[in-house]
């Protein structure tokens, strides 16, 4: 038996004492940030969530230190009560690596607060504004069999001025909802196939949303999943609305508040990015070193066999959408490859495996090392293992590890492990696609590496072809995953949205630059990104170097080297005569702290903060030779440089 | 259960959404000598009740009742006699 969705089963249950430690943590000193993040690990109820919330906003006004938590400042618009749902955010949000300041407005003044100028939503330096508006708000709360037509167009005007008056008052990027269908049909079976009741006129409306969404580029959380998945009887409480009017079940509350949490730790580029798989009797029944290959159960025929099939069909299918498998299991390496290898029934093959760890060192060095050879946090990792001891020691030696509870039988984990939510996407990109596939081909480069002599034969042998070209509309997805989720070789950290990339390209004051990267192994897609922004000092114009970052797997191939040659060619190109870097450090980019300076640019200033300014006199820029071919993309051509 | 433990498991819930660590209730007790029993915890109170006690108040029940003691008396109907 699994719990309900509402009651978070993939989490551990709270200690009986919470609500006590929640408030020796607010009334507590030092940083906050892990003690935060594991209170928010367990099962909370509303209640629960409260405490914790109280207790964050406690240490917040005290100005403690949250790392490694981001801050995001939420506004929030409903034609409801929020009080019970400002409750659950901020508890929810630090589980996904966010710490929320959330800025509620007061009851049912949506329009206001986006129309106006001057209201708190439009001058409260916002990230984001949860624009929470159901289909009572949208007046789809009764059906309108004459003209449900126009009622749907109605609903949609009024969520568009809000998103265009938003944006026009430069306030943060709007988030929608999408509507959930309250259960009432007034035909039944036959309710779908007539235009103007409340379901047909809903299901428009949640189209016109995502289409609405797509346009204006808004990010989009699924409240009518949300609903469908917790059943619409338990989310629409009739009783609640009516007394106190809060916009759905209390009861509710706390699994709300998750989706929200993962959407915003989506949006600050804190999804996971691998997940790592125990072994015997989590991806197949029995114990390989004792059962061995005609022991196990894995595959069709019985039940238990299907079940851990599904284990590895799930693993897939995350694959295939771009998350990393790794194996960490305590088992001799020969021993737990054989299946992999030999077994018919196995769906996961060795290839699909970036790193394999089977030895008898404990999981959390295991976990470590795969964290570190894949170039990834540990904060970016979910293990899945059926032995309750391991997990609880995992939680313990490496809290930022997300370990889902697992119940007894197998045919839950593939549901707990999608419930849990560790995924969660903003956008979804080719390169997303391809991902895997790459760091597949890094094992193969390493092999190269290993029989070259140095390290110019072995970028030489690479082949590589660098693709250089100013930002475009193609691009523009993956542009702003890229700024969102790079933390380690990313020299200011600065996250945009989709809509903040399409306004540099419209921008003649900013010129940008996009790489692609290819070698004899294959694409690694788009790998680097540089952002300059004109500033004038008196007769001299010069770029700042706004953003400056690129993925880790092409570290060590003279990308960096490559890319100022760009950059410094456009800066000749329209008569810029000096490059102003800033490197601004954080817990995770140590690793550019030198960047610069490794370029040839010198440090003109180190601020207290550590914020380090560097300067690059263009006309003395000589180009190094480029293990690598580097073509232009198609607007700019070499005949026009 | 008694009246007593419904009286000390609303003071538990109370206690924990007004951050008070030992609050004691009476029978006589109002959201009125309660520090932070405000209409906005009342709500809280009621809905961490209704999932606690698995159990629902009707629309017409809501409105605070006069003192601790009336809703015990309420909450004591809902619960299935021992």
């Amino acid at each position: 038996m699994v719990a309900p969705f509402v009651q978070l089963p993939w989490l551990p249950a709270a200690p009986a004492d919470f609500a006590s430690l929640c408030r020796r943590f607010g009334s507590g000193e030092g940083p906050a940030g892990a003690e935060a993040q594991r209170l928010s690990n367990f099962a909370l109820d509303a209640t629960q969530s409260g405490s914790l919330s109280r207790a964050i906003a406690r240490r917040r006004k005290a100005k403690a230190d949250f790392a490694p938590l981001s801050p995001f400042r939420l506004g929030l618009l409903s034609n409801a009560t929020t009080d019970l749902i400002a409750d659950c955010l901020p508890a929810a949000a630090a589980r996904h690596g966010v710490l929320l300041d959330l800025v509620t407005t007061p009851f049912d003044q949506v329009m206001q607060q986006a129309l106006d100028p001057s209201s708190e939503t439009n001058n409260a330096g916002l990230d984001a504004v949860l624009v929470a508006v159901d289909h009572r708000w949208l007046q789809l709360d009764r059906s309108r069999l004459g003209g449900g037509d126009e009622q749907s167009a109605a609903a949609l005007e009024q969520l568009r001025t809000v998103v265009t008056a938003l944006r026009g008052n430069r306030a943060a990027p709007p988030i929608l909802q999408t509507v959930p269908v309250p259960p009432s049909p007034l035909f039944g079976s036959y309710e779908r196939r007539v235009r103007g009741t409340i379901r047909t006129m809903i299901e428009d409306v949640n189209r016109g949303i995502l289409d609405l969404a797509d346009e204006t580029g808004c990010t989009v959380l699924d409240t009518a999943a949300l609903a469908e998945r917790i059943g619409t009887d338990l989310w629409f409480d009739a009783v609640q609305w009516g007394a106190y009017k809060l916009p759905f079940a209390a009861e509710a509350g706390p699994a709300h508040a998750d989706m929200v949490g993962r959407l915003l730790g989506a949006i600050r580029g804190k999804a996971r990015k691998c997940l790592v798989l125990d072994l015997d009797n989590t991806v197949w029944g029995g114990v390989i070193g004792d059962d061995g290959m005609e022991g196990i159960k894995i595959g069709q025929g019985s039940a238990v066999g299907e079940a851990f099939l599904a284990v590895q069909h799930a693993a897939l299918d995350l694959r295939d959408r771009g998350i990393i498998l790794a194996v960490s299991s305590k088992n001799d390496d020969e021993v737990a490859r054989r299946p992999f290898r030999e077994h018919p029934d196995m769906a996961l093959k060795e290839s699909h495996i970036s790193v394999f760890q089977a030895n008898w060192s404990d999981k959390a060095s295991n976990l470590e090392s795969i964290a570190r050879s894949l170039n990834i946090g540990l904060d970016a990792l979910v293990l899945l293992d059926d032995n309750p001891a391991e997990r609880a020691q995992l939680r313990a030696a490496l809290p930022m590890v997300a370990v889902p509870e697992l119940p007894q039988d197998p045919s839950w984990y593939p549901g707990i492990l999608f419930a849990a939510g560790y995924f969660e996407a903003v956008t979804f990109s080719a390169e997303d696609r391809i991902r895997v596939q790459s760091y597949a081909s890094d094992a193969q480069r390493a092999e190269v590496f290993a029989t070259s002599r140095d390290l110019g034969d072995y970028l030489g042998s690479l082949a590589m072809v660098m693709t250089a070209t100013p930002f475009d509309v193609q691009g523009r997805q993956r542009i702003t995953q890229l700024t969102n989720k790079t933390n380690q070789f990313n020299l200011t950290t600065r996250r945009y949205r989709e809509s903040d990339i399409a306004a540099f390209d419209a921008d003649p004051a900013v010129w940008t630059l996009q790489v692609r990267l290819q070698d004899r192994f294959g694409d690694l897609g788009m790998i680097a990104l540089v952002i300059c922004r004109t500033r004038r000092d008196g007769e001299e114009t010069a770029w700042d170097i706004d953003t400056w970052l690129m993925s880790c797997r092409v570290l060590g191939r003279k990308v960096e080297e490559a890319m100022l040659a760009e950059v410094v060619a456009g800066a000749r190109e329209t008569g810029v005569a000096r490059l102003r870097g800033t490197y601004i450090p954080t817990a995770k980019n140590g690793m550019v702290a030198e960047h610069y300076s490794r370029l040839g640019f010198s440090m003109v200033e180190e601020a207290t903060d550590g914020t380090r300014y560097y300067e690059l006199d263009v006309a003395r820029y000589e180009a190094p030779d480029l293990p690598m071919t580097v073509r232009h993309g198609s607007v700019r051509t070499p005949e026009s440089a | 259960m008694n009246r007593d433990q419904i009286r000390s498991k609303i003071a538990e819930l109370l206690g924990d959404i007004t951050d008070n660590d030992d609050l004691a209730l009476t029978d006589e007790t109002t959201a009125d000598d309660v520090d932070g029993w405000d209409s906005v915890n009342h709500v809280k109170l009621i809905v961490a009740l209704e999932s606690a006690l698995k159990i629902r108040f009707d629309s017409d029940e809501i409105t605070a009742p006069d003192n601790v003691g009336a809703l015990v008396d309420l909450i004591a109907e809902k619960l299935p006699s021992a």
